[in-house]
């Protein structure tokens, strides 16, 4: 294994000593293979234990270590020393309140994705004896890939509507969430949904910029969910307007 | 959360997208740069491409394209504004559906002209 020394560029803000965010410099010797997580912990183990950042698994799941660096939203167990040149910058996600340091407050994001009910609501409550669901390949086909989100909010972070909007707009992982269950066969909540789904604030506020598929570490795909909501949003409109239905 | 009416002319952007994409650039081609160049010329011509028009299945074929084109135009650049942080959606709205729909009424007059 090779040896390296970057030089880590964190923004720092500690509410109760800070009176803004600044940056603090710090000289990481690394192994070649290291992501940026690792270099973080580094710090933190080795150098200043007053830093704070979020993190887990280490293994893009858990979704907790989302950062910008080197201005793009990045998982920091996901993006490896090997891709960045020897300064590499690491600021908290955009569009959130610093909560500290690297961490931000994800409050808005959690109301947002419970107003979408992301589970699944189905017609009757069976009994587990009664056995499982039964799904064809192509039902399960139909939502799994927008079931691999993660929460890790890069796409908040991504999203320029959700900064323009003052954070009003749903956001991607909570309507490609919604969208994930209405497309589940076992699911009959998509009336449950509408009225959030299809609010100005809801996919409508989505102009189709596409940087939160762009920047998905877990290749979900918001940005294609929600163009699919839309046109079933848009039916649900136009079929209830002429009174034949609509959700 | 109040349903919003952007339905309406998302469908018309949807449509116009779609059909712009796959007939415009074809269009173009065929009626603005083929014809100089000396392709097509003879079909091109004033007396062959009247008569081709004064056809009521043609003349609803242009509607479509023209007509769906304008919306699309109009819904893309009300997003664009909105891109470019200008606010006042309902103005950008009301100006660029009006537009739209006042060039729509222009190529209805126009067709049923010919």
């Amino acid at each position: 294994m090779s040896k390296r020394t970057i030089q880590l560029e964190v923004l720092r803000y500690r509410p109760e000593q800070d009176k803004e965010p600044f940056f603090q410099t710090y000289t990481v010797p690394c192994e070649e293979e290291w992501v940026v997580l690792d270099a973080l912990n580094y710090v933190k183990d080795e150098i200043d234990r007053t830093l704070s950042f979020r993190w887990s698994c280490h293994m893009f799941v858990c979704g907790s270590c989302g950062y910008k660096i080197d201005g793009e939203p990045k998982l920091g167990c996901k993006a490896f020393l090997r891709d960045y040149g020897d300064n590499i910058r690491v600021e908290p996600l955009d569009n959130f309140p610093i909560e500290r340091d690297l961490v931000v407050v994800i409050d808005d994001f959690v109301e947002k994705l419970q107003s979408v009910k992301p589970y699944i609501i189905a017609k009757e409550e069976k009994a587990l004896a009664a056995g499982e669901y039964i799904q064809t390949p192509a039902q399960l086909k139909a939502f799994k890939q927008y079931s691999m989100c993660i929460n890790c909010l890069l796409c908040y972070s991504a999203c320029p509507q959700y900064g323009l909007t003052n954070q009003e707009f749903i956001g991607p992982a909570a309507l490609a969430l919604a969208h994930r269950y209405n497309m589940d066969s076992r699911d009959v909540g998509r009336s449950a949904r509408e009225h959030v789904l299809a609010a100005h604030e809801g996919v409508w506020e989505c102009s189709f910029v596409g940087a939160c598929s762009v920047v998905c570490p877990k290749d979900v795909d918001p940005a294609g969910a929600i163009q699919q909501a839309k046109f079933t949003s848009a039916v649900d409109y136009l079929t209830s307007m002429v009174g034949i239905g609509g959700k | 959360m109040a349903r919003s009416a952007k339905a309406v002319p998302w469908f018309l952007f949807a449509a116009g997208g779609t059909i712009t994409a796959f007939v415009l650039p074809v269009m173009l081609f065929v009626t603005n740069l083929a014809p100089p160049v000396g392709l097509f010329s003879e079909a091109m011509s004033w007396e062959t491409m009247y008569g081709f028009v004064g056809n009521w299945l043609v003349k609803l074929v242009l509607l479509g394209i023209i007509g769906f084109g304008l919306w699309h135009a109009a819904h893309r650049l009300r997003v664009c504004a909105h891109d470019f942080g200008i606010r006042a959606d309902t103005v950008v709205a009301y100006i660029v559906y009006g537009v739209a729909g006042l060039a729509t009424l222009a190529t209805i007059w126009a067709l049923l002209m010919i």
